[in-house]
């Protein structure tokens, strides 16, 4: 399978294509240079996609499982890229279920980004640097879920970090894109040193920079090696207990920066700053759930070695699902409420990542539910919030704005992004034959097994989800029309460039839905995504469990009744009533309850101006003044003592004889 | 003869042809096809190298040669080279190079400019290849005076104040510097001045008898070539030095120069006094911890576009000591990388900021804004410099701290761990003084009238900015080849100062 190497290969040369070749031909204007790099770079993505599709059909069909039933781990291609002594730096691709997974996750949705932005960039200035961008992002986020082990992971986390740096900062001449930027990177960059300290605690204490410690992985050339890494030496014996699950600990807080976990969440709904198309590409499908994604990773050792720890992720998650719902309600930007959504939708994989048990035997599959399902949502949610963003991307297109307030009544002038828009919604909201529903009802699942407070709390947030997306999507499609906005530009549909990707995504939302939905009520085992994706690797069929299933549809089906009764007439009494009963709570909530300013604080105040400013001052007026006094007094002292080389002979003479006359007298009296 | 002399030899080549050279044409004439030579004979030294170090896997020191200079003192000139030296000596080359380039538009007194510029080149050389301990001192004299006058001269803003200090505190480390070479000449038997010989106490070189007067020398020693690293708190000469300095004369310094230290650091004080390494590295591991993060904090609160760049240089040149202090292989590996890289990419920087300030004639970040309307091509390099310098990976930053952090990590105690995380915090202040900056010059819409005129860089600063660009991106996406050529140079070095390990001493 060594043609997986191409799947990296070709967006970093697409990349340098576009990014270096000046694709102007002069006297034929800027229209060439954006079809070229255009189809360079969707053409590129586009044999990706294939071969991801070609790698997946070849993995889970084809390659002949382990004795006990799993997937086996492969490893097409590794090669040291940096000795370190003992240790090395190895960059490779590794294929197994999740990885394999998210390879189809990202090509996708970045396929369909890369068609989408023909129609939504078209004429902005920077097409063909927009498009060298996006093949960098893609290269990095797929070169990210290939990594063979945590430092080659950190490598392509720090790539996708700057190229979502870049790409939020595509309007560099706004004020608001370089500040969101700036904090998008600085944000992550913060939880990314507790990443790389993670790492070197882990990377010192086993001796290895490997995802597991146990289990065979094959080589392209047919050998099969027994992972390296021993448990069992003096070093991992000793501090397994200790340092492993700190180290852990302190690489979650990097997954949770890039992941916008509470309270590293606030550079993401600033993020929104970017090209829409980039939001749903990577602050809502793929790069913000590389947090995720990085537990998964190691959840071998999380699961073996620190399951205790796995609370912190639970409250973490939990706590963070709960507060971006609560401000997705009162937020008036579209993107921002979408936003918040994928910060909520982020910490409900985060949730049931943390809610596995350690399980042995027949139980371990059980146990560790919540893993199986937080892939799960990954890949829904990836399909139907990049949907819902690039329909928030066509509507902003129509109107120009992303103020609610702009909209209403879209659902006359934009048909198929209503519709598109409505099955994502629903999606998202948890309705049944909609592949959210299946996904969160498997979260919901594990909460509960978990601990009752924890299954109710999520449900509680998955009753919110329903209430602000159906908030969302009456306030647009519905609601009261901005007509005197509508009337100075009428709003039309979007051209089919933007169209055919909402539509490939609900399909694909509608279609996983369907068929898990009916899997798990007449128990089809091919249909359920156990059978690809489990902690254990070995299968597992979904069953659901009706008492929660019909739990959660009822409470949800709640949701968006409440939602419409409020939010569906012309007229919203209901709605103006509210803000006038707890207008300090909405304000609070529109505000994302102070955060930005907290950490405005912390950075400005007592960074810049207590730490920066002092050391700067201190090295100027201090240290740098110390020198300068010595030089000073070097100075000084030789301007007082010139004066006794005066040439005058006589006065020479007289210190002369002086000189004799002291010392004699010294001598005199001491001897 | 040996052939690492042409390394001195072509400089002097130069300075005869710059001296008989008549107009502007003959100077860069001469100087282009000098430092081309010059280029063309490190990259050939690097094959070399290669080749000569797989026949001969046991000698530390490769194309040794020696001359008997003052034999009454046992003074000689001995030159040698192992993987260290090597990539200094390529560095150095390479910066040269570009550095003739970014001056290509140099006046006033081209050409006596280019003397002071090929004669500090020549010194840089030969302080890389010598091993004689009194030749480096010489060499290394020979490469401080210069920048007197090219910054004095040359130079911008107060530059006789600058030049002035930086002389004076440069000199005043080389008085350490002598008292310490001294020392280990008389310490050690007095018998050679050859640092192989002293080290593997060969040739009738003893281990020292004296370990106080050991432990003095070495704080002589360390702290003469740690003010040209721009140790703390001795650094501050560096940001005034820089910020009078010509463009060319700042790459050199910030690129090579300041390299001097960290090269002289490892290769004498610590390799040739093992025992005071132990047991006083400590107290210079907390000075070049302090300087990684106090250099980053003092970058983020500049205005000037050198100052900046000068105090981050503090902080990534404080990253060099304190990775050769950690005293393992892999973390000496990752400070020769970081020489590297930082030489490479700081040199980019000042030739960028250079050209900028060429432009605009203002280094102030308040007066600067959307800069990559206007002069796209250089706004986009200076990008690129900037993720090198906050260790964007693909980039040669990013190596060398990976490196360097790994290779802390792995010291055993709380000491060395505590300091680890501390100059770990230096990766994200790196990033805020970056990205201020980038967001504050390149970004935006530029609010000067005078400033939309301007125009884009011209060939031969693209030619030498894109040359950087390459080798920082070179070393960035292959770093294997490079650290295996480093990692055959700091492993005797290591083992040196390993054999001491009883003098250790940790706080805690």
């Amino acid at each position: 399978m060594s043609y997986t190497l191409f799947i990296l290969l070709l967006p970093l040369i697409s990349f340098l294509v576009i990014g270096v070749v000046d694709m102007d031909i002069p006297k034929t204007g800027k229209v060439w240079s954006h079809k070229a790099a255009g189809l360079i770079g969707t053409a590129s993505l586009g044999i990706v996609t294939i071969l991801s599709y070609y790698t997946a059909f070849e993995y889970f069909f084809c390659t002949p499982r382990l004795a006990d039933g799993t997937l086996p781990t492969l490893v097409p291609f590794n090669a040291t890229w940096l000795p370190l002594g003992n240790l090395h730096f190895d960059l490779g691709i590794l294929l197994d279920p999740i990885s394999v997974m998210m390879l189809i996750v990202i090509s996708t949705v970045s396929l369909m980004v890369h068609i989408y932005s023909f129609g939504y960039m078209h004429g902005e200035t920077g097409f063909q640097r927009y498009y060298a961008y996006l093949s960098l992002f893609t290269m990095s986020m797929l070169g990210l879920v290939l990594a063979t082990n945590i430092f080659q992971m950190y490598l392509f986390w720090e790539l996708v970090g700057v190229s979502s740096y870049l790409l939020i900062g595509f309007y560099y001449t706004t004020a608001p894109a370089i500040a969101a930027s700036k904090k998008a990177f600085i944000v992550t960059r913060f939880a990314d040193m507790f990443f790389l300290v993670g790492i070197l605690i882990f990377g010192y204490y086993t001796q290895s920079f490997n995802f597991s410690f146990a289990g065979t992985v094959e080589y392209a050339d047919g050998a099969t090696h027994f992972i390296a890494c021993n448990p069992e030496t003096a070093l991992i014996k000793n501090a397994a207990m200790t340092v492993l699950p700190i180290s852990l600990v302190l690489m979650f807080i990097g997954g949770a920066g890039k992941s916008a976990m509470f309270p590293l969440h606030i550079w993401l709904p600033d993020a929104m700053e970017g090209p829409t198309p980039v939001s749903a590409l990577i602050h809502a499908a793929t790069m913000v759930v590389a947090g995720v994604f990085q537990i998964a990773r190691m959840f071998p050792i999380w699961i073996d070695y620190a399951p205790q720890s796995l609370s912190i992720v639970v409250v973490v998650g939990a706590f963070t699902a709960f507060y971006a719902a609560a401000v997705a309600c009162a937020q008036s930007d579209i993107k921002r409420v979408l936003a918040f959504s994928t910060i909520s939708q982020i910490a409900f994989m985060m949730v049931a990542l943390g809610v596995c048990l350690p399980g042995h035997g027949e139980h371990a599959n059980h146990a560790s539910l919540g893993y199986m399902a937080s892939m799960f949502h990954l890949f829904t949610h990836a399909m139907f919030k990049a949907c819902l963003f690039l329909g928030a991307g066509c509507l902003i297109h129509a109107v120009h704005s992303n103020e609610m307030s702009m909209m209403g009544g879209m659902r006359k002038y934009m048909p198929i992004t209503h519709w598109t828009f409505l099955i994502s919604c629903l999606a998202i909201a948890g309705i049944p034959f909609f592949s959210g529903f299946s996904s969160k009802d498997e979260i919901i699942s594990a909460c509960f097994q978990y601990s009752p407070i924890c299954g109710w709390w999520m449900t509680g947030v998955a009753a919110m989800t329903a209430f602000y997306m159906f908030r969302l999507y009456y306030g647009i499609f519905w609601g009261t029309e901005n007509k005197e906005h509508h009337e100075h530009h009428t709003p039309h549909e979007a051209p089919w460039t933007m169209t055919l990707p909402l539509v490939v995504l609900s399909v694909i939302t509608v279609g996983v839905g369907i068929f898990t939905t009916l899997g798990g009520f007449l128990n089809w085992d091919w249909a359920s995504f156990g059978s690809i994706v489990t902690a254990t690797g070995t299968q597992y069929t979904i069953h659901f469990d009706a008492k929660i299933a019909a739990t959660s549809t009822i409470i949800a089906l709640i949701s968006i009744g409440l939602a419409t009764w409020i939010f569906k007439g012309e007229k919203q009494p209901i709605a103006d009533k509210m803000y006038a009963a707890a207008p300090r709570l909405h304000r609070w909530a529109y505000k994302r309850f102070y955060m930005d300013e907290v950490y405005q604080f912390i950075t400005h105040k007592i960074i810049f101006a207590r730490i920066s400013k002092p050391i700067a001052w201190f090295d100027r007026h201090v240290i740098d003044a110390t020198f300068d006094l010595m030089a000073w007094c070097t100075h000084k002292t030789s301007n007082l003592i010139k004066g006794v080389q005066s040439g005058n002979v006589q006065k020479y003479a007289l210190w002369f004889f002086g000189g004799i006359i002291v010392l004699f007298l010294i001598m005199y009296f001491t001897c | 003869m040996n052939f690492l002399s042409i390394f001195v030899l072509i400089p002097l080549l130069m300075l005869l042809g710059l001296w008989v050279a008549r107009n502007l044409n003959q100077v860069r004439g001469v100087m282009v096809a000098g430092s081309t030579a010059l280029l063309a004979l490190a990259v050939y030294l690097v094959f070399a190298f290669l080749e000569a170090r797989e026949a001969d896997k046991v000698s530390e020191m490769l194309f040794t040669a020696s001359f008997n200079w003052f034999p009454a003192l046992n003074i000689k000139y001995s030159v040698g080279v192992d993987g260290i030296s090597v990539a200094m000596l390529l560095l150095s080359a390479i910066i040269v190079f570009t550095g003739t380039f970014a001056s290509w538009q140099l006046k006033p007194l081209t050409k006596e400019y280019f003397l002071w510029f090929t004669l500090l080149s020549m010194g840089v050389f030969g302080f890389f290849i010598s091993v004689d301990l009194f030749a480096m001192f010489m060499f290394y004299e020979i490469a401080l005076i210069p920048m007197y006058l090219l910054i004095g001269i040359w130079g911008s803003g107060k530059k006789e104040y600058s030049a002035m200090k930086l002389t004076l505190m440069l000199m005043g480390g080389s008085a350490f510097l002598m008292c310490g070479i001294f020392g280990i000449y008389y310490g050690t038997g007095a018998a050679t001045m050859n640092i192989v010989d002293i080290a593997n106490h060969a040739n009738g070189a003893v281990p020292f008898s004296n370990h106080s007067l050991e432990n003095l020398w070495f704080v002589f020693t360390f702290t003469g070539f740690g003010v040209l690293g721009a140790m703390f708190p001795f650094h501050t000469w560096s940001p005034d030095g820089h910020a009078s300095a010509p463009t060319a004369v700042s790459m050199l310094h910030a690129g090579v120069l300041m390299k001097l230290g960290g090269y002289g650091c490892f290769r004498i004080a610590m390799y040739l006094m093992p025992e005071a390494a132990n047991e006083l590295g400590w107290i210079f591991l907390c000075l070049t911890g302090i300087s990684v993060v106090y250099g980053a904090f003092s970058a983020c609160v500049q205005t000037d576009l050198k100052y900046i760049n000068a105090y981050s240089s503090v902080s990534h040149c404080g990253l060099v000591l304190f990775a050769i202090l950690m005293m393992n292989q892999v973390a000496a590996t990752g400070a020769i990388l970081q020489m590297l890289s930082h030489g490479l990419m700081t040199a980019l920087f000042f030739a960028l900021i250079g050209m900028i300030y060429g432009r605009t004639h203002t280094r102030d970040v308040r007066e600067l804004s959307g800069l990559m309307k206007i002069m796209p091509f250089l706004a986009v390099c200076y990008v690129i410099a900037g993720l090198a310098n906050l260790g964007l990976p693909g980039l040669s930053g990013f190596v060398a701290e990976m490196t360097i952090f790994v290779g802390s990590f792995s010291n055993v105690g709380n000491f060395y761990t505590m300091w680890t995380i501390i100059a770990c915090t230096s990766i994200v202040i790196t990033a805020v003084y970056i990205l201020r900056l980038v967001g504050k010059i390149l970004y935006g819409v530029c609010e000067n009238e005078h400033h939309k005129l301007l125009t884009d860089a011209t060939w031969d600063e693209r030619f030498s900015v894109v040359c950087l660009i390459l080798c920082v991106a070179g070393l960035g996406l292959t770093p294997w080849w490079m650290s295996d050529l480093i990692g055959t140079g700091t492993q005797p070095i290591i083992d040196v100062i390993n054999s001491a390990k009883e003098f250790l001493y940790v706080p805690f």
